[in-house]
């Protein structure tokens, strides 16, 4: 520790941390548009400079480390003057779109405009006539509103380990865009999202599907069921300034209901039934000497990127569905069966924290006889978007039950939208099946928080059974290649595409550092200590849907409509 | 197969990554442009994604990533050619051919290229078709001197 000085006041600082860090936890706030936390900073933007005592030139705070006797001036004539003329440069080109974009209130480029008074455009550049890119299911891409700030690239490569995208030409010419500068539809690009929500601009943005849902929900003639995923019911808040984490899941549903949808599922429900089928098949491949080890199905940008980088190892994949599209497929055949309705005149609407559930709705497997499971998927952003138009405020509303039967869930259903959680799920049911008793406690506490790999042996009966989750492709790319080197320890791998799983999804409210994904979890986790049933087996309605229709998990009925099959995509990668 | 792609990368099967812009060179110059098959195989080896690779590629000027037209046209971008107006017959020819500098038409029939100096100040503005100069170019020659070059009859027949 040694002392240095900010904006003339002494302050404790430590070896190796950036100035920023500094600044950051002393509550001083220098824009930044370039910098991700945790990765490695590459000081493109500029807009985080400061005045350095004895330094030539203004200094980039996130990429420079503290020294003892540092003086610092982070809001100096000279700083601000720089941070100023930086956003005129950068509007220099930017379309005058603000009142027809999605980012308007929530772009970075927008609120320093505004918090610098920038009244009129000083330096005019020749607007770059850029297309827009919206062949993928999933992600828009606009690149006349990109300011190059290289985000998405970053965490397209450091964090998904995909690297679908990249800076393209130099100069004035440069854009971003994936090899050739084709459409995202033929790149590797796994439409995660995670691009999205680290844009500081409208420079990239989900497919909306708003449009669809609102006509459905005015066709008389079309009953309009809805589910919401795990973690939508501990995030949305955010979008109505209750705090991360707090569940609003019955005001939610009250929401949804006044919003004019018929029905209120609950994709924990189907969570429950993903256990069941998944808990068997893991069951089954141990004993039987099937593939091992088993892979989790439920994130469809993990299923993209399996199919593309790691096609001879689809056959560790399950083949459950995911929980979205098991709850899609059980609305348009039991429900429609036992309620005597035409599953045409259904439309199953899914409320996902995710950009890549879009894209896995539209796979041709997730259809039966034609008929899609899903008719339409919205983000958590999206469905914040409706709710505040239809003139609805979650703060003043009373909270309501979901529909039966598909509205009843375990806590290891709500699970699902953490890292680990499908494991810890997976592994309380199969402890019951392989054992026919419970586990002592259900908690597995070794493969909880935000770790990019968590790792367990646990013990069933006799069984020891290696496990490990993973979120984070480029953590998964890891985990592939110790596997496909011959690590052999490991049965049951857990892969949430998102860093820290759904709660952290590509789908989920914009602007929002760690400390609020962090209470995301704790929010699930808390649900799952209070919860009366902590056990998907135990889900009433899961074991009378099994009674009544699918007569067993993995039976050749459940086959047929709760499980799938992948195929090898030769994209550009 | 694609024998004079793989005779080269063979040459590059342990090449580390800082091989790049070397082998993408050896590629164009043997194969006359950077097709997607191309960076794709060069992916492979130096286990570089292909974003990064079409990222580097064209941060440099010298690659192509569609074949050479059957007639190549390059336009003089150097000094004395930019002095003499040269702007203004890239324009001319990128609308007269309906595409962009390093591009090549749908028909295969062109391809335009920039380059730095010709060597040919003395000539400027000067443009170049499969290696046969074109001097003191205007933009208004530009239709004329493309049309001579249509292998299409019609035009062909006009121009007479
Ligand atoms: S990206 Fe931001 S600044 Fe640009 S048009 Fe959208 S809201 Fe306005
Ligand atoms: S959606 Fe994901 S995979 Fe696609 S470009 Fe964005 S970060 Fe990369
Ligand atoms: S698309 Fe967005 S995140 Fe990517 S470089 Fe442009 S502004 Fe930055
Ligand atoms: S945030 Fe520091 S240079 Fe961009």
């Amino acid at each position: 520790m040694f002392t240095i000085q900010i904006n003339n006041r002494n302050i404790q600082a430590k070896a190796g941390e950036t100035i920023l860090q500094v600044l950051k936890r002393e509550g001083i706030k220098v824009p930044t548009l370039c910098h991700l936390e945790d990765l490695f900073p590459t000081g493109a933007c500029r807009m985080c400079v400061v005045e350095v005592e004895g330094m030539d030139g203004l200094i980039p705070s996130c990429a420079f480390p503290v020294s003892k006797d540092m003086k610092i001036l982070t809001h100096s004539p000279k700083a601000l003057q720089a941070r100023k003329t930086i956003i005129e440069l950068l509007l220099a080109n930017h379309p005058d779109d603000c009142l027809f974009c999605v980012r308007n209130g929530n772009c970075d480029l927008q609120s320093l405009s505004e918090e610098f008074g920038i009244r009129q455009r000083r330096y005019s550049g020749v607007k770059d006539n850029y297309n827009i890119d919206s062949s993928s299911p999933s992600i828009i891409r606009d690149p006349a509103k990109c300011i190059l700030c290289g985000k998405c690239v970053r965490i397209c490569e450091e964090i998904q380990g995909v690297s679908a995208i990249d800076f393209i030409n130099r100069g004035s010419e440069a854009t971003i865009g994936p090899a050739f500068n084709e459409g995202l539809n033929v790149s590797s690009c796994i439409y995660c999202g995670q691009c999205i929500n680290v844009c500081p601009t409208g420079a990239l943005r989900e497919k909306s599907d708003i449009k669809r849902v609102l006509d459905a929900l005015n066709d008389p003639d079309k009953l309009v069921v809805v589910q919401h995923a795990p973690a939508i019911s501990v995030s949305i808040g955010e979008e109505f300034n209750i705090k991360p984490g707090k569940d609003v899941m019955g005001i939610m549903t009250s929401a949804l209901r006044r919003i004019g949808f018929d029905r209120v599922f609950d994709t924990s429900f189907a969570a429950d039934l993903t256990i069941m089928e998944e808990g068997s098949e893991l069951v089954s491949r141990i004993k039987n000497g099937g593939k091992l080890p088993m892979m989790t199905s439920c994130s469809p940008g993990w299923i993209k990127f399996v199919e593309e980088f790691y096609p001879e190892m689809m056959d560790n994949l399950s083949t459950c569905k995911s929980p979205q599209q098991m709850m899609g497929a059980v609305v348009k055949s039991y429900y429609a069966e036992r309620e005597n309705l035409d599953p045409k005149k259904i439309f199953s609407v899914s409320l996902m924290p995710c950009t890549a559930k879009k894209f896995e709705a539209e796979r041709p497997e997730m259809s039966n006889n034609n008929i899609p499971d899903i008719n339409a998927v919205l983000t958590t952003r999206e469905l914040a978007r409706i709710i505040k138009m239809r003139g609805l405020d979650l703060n003043d509303m009373e909270p309501e039950g979901p529909d039966t039967p598909f509205g009843e869930r375990s806590s290891a259903g709500k699970l699902f939208g953490v890292s680990g959680g499908v494991m810890e799920a997976a592994l309380r049911s199969a402890h019951f099946l392989i054992t026919g008793k419970e586990m002592d406690d259900p908690q597995i506490t070794a493969i909880r928080g935000l770790d990019g790999i968590k790792e367990a042996h646990v013990k069933i009966g006799d069984l020891e059974i290696g496990v490990a989750a993973a979120s984070g492709l480029a953590n998964a790319r890891n985990l592939m290649e110790q596997i496909k080197n011959g690590r052999d320890d490991i049965h049951f791998i857990e892969i949430m595409t998102c860093p820290g799983g759904c709660i952290n999804g590509g789908g989920q409210p914009i602007g929002k550092d760690l400390d609020a994904i962090k209470s995301r979890m704790k929010g699930l986790y808390q649900i799952d200590r209070d919860a009366s049933n902590r056990l998907s087996h135990h889900n009433e309605y899961v074991n009378r849907l099994y009674e009544e229709f699918f007569e067993a998990p993995n039976s050749h009925k459940a086959h047929e409509l709760l499980h799938t099959h992948y195929h090898k995509r030769d994209v550009m990668k | 197969m694609d024998t004079i792609l793989d005779t080269i990368l063979d040459k590059h099967r342990n090449a580390r990554r800082d091989a790049l812009i070397p082998i993408l060179q050896e590629v164009q110059e043997a194969k006359g442009f950077l097709s997607r098959e191309s960076v794709a195989a060069i992916g492979e080896i130096l286990n570089l994604p292909t974003s990064k690779i079409y990222g580097v590629a064209t941060f440099y000027n010298q690659f192509r990533f569609s074949p050479l037209g059957a007639q190549h046209v390059q336009i003089c971008r150097g000094t004395a050619c930019h002095v003499k107006g040269s702007a203004a017959v890239l324009d001319a020819l990128e609308r007269e051919l309906d595409i962009e500098a390093g591009q090549t038409t749908r028909d295969g029939q062109f391809s335009l290229e920039v380059v730095a100096c010709i060597g040919a100040c003395g000539l400027a503005p000067v443009i170049s078709v499969n290696g046969e100069f074109h001097a003191g170019v205007l933009p208004e020659d530009v239709n004329n001197i493309i049309n001579s070059y249509r292998v299409d009859e019609e035009v062909q027949a006009d121009a007479k």
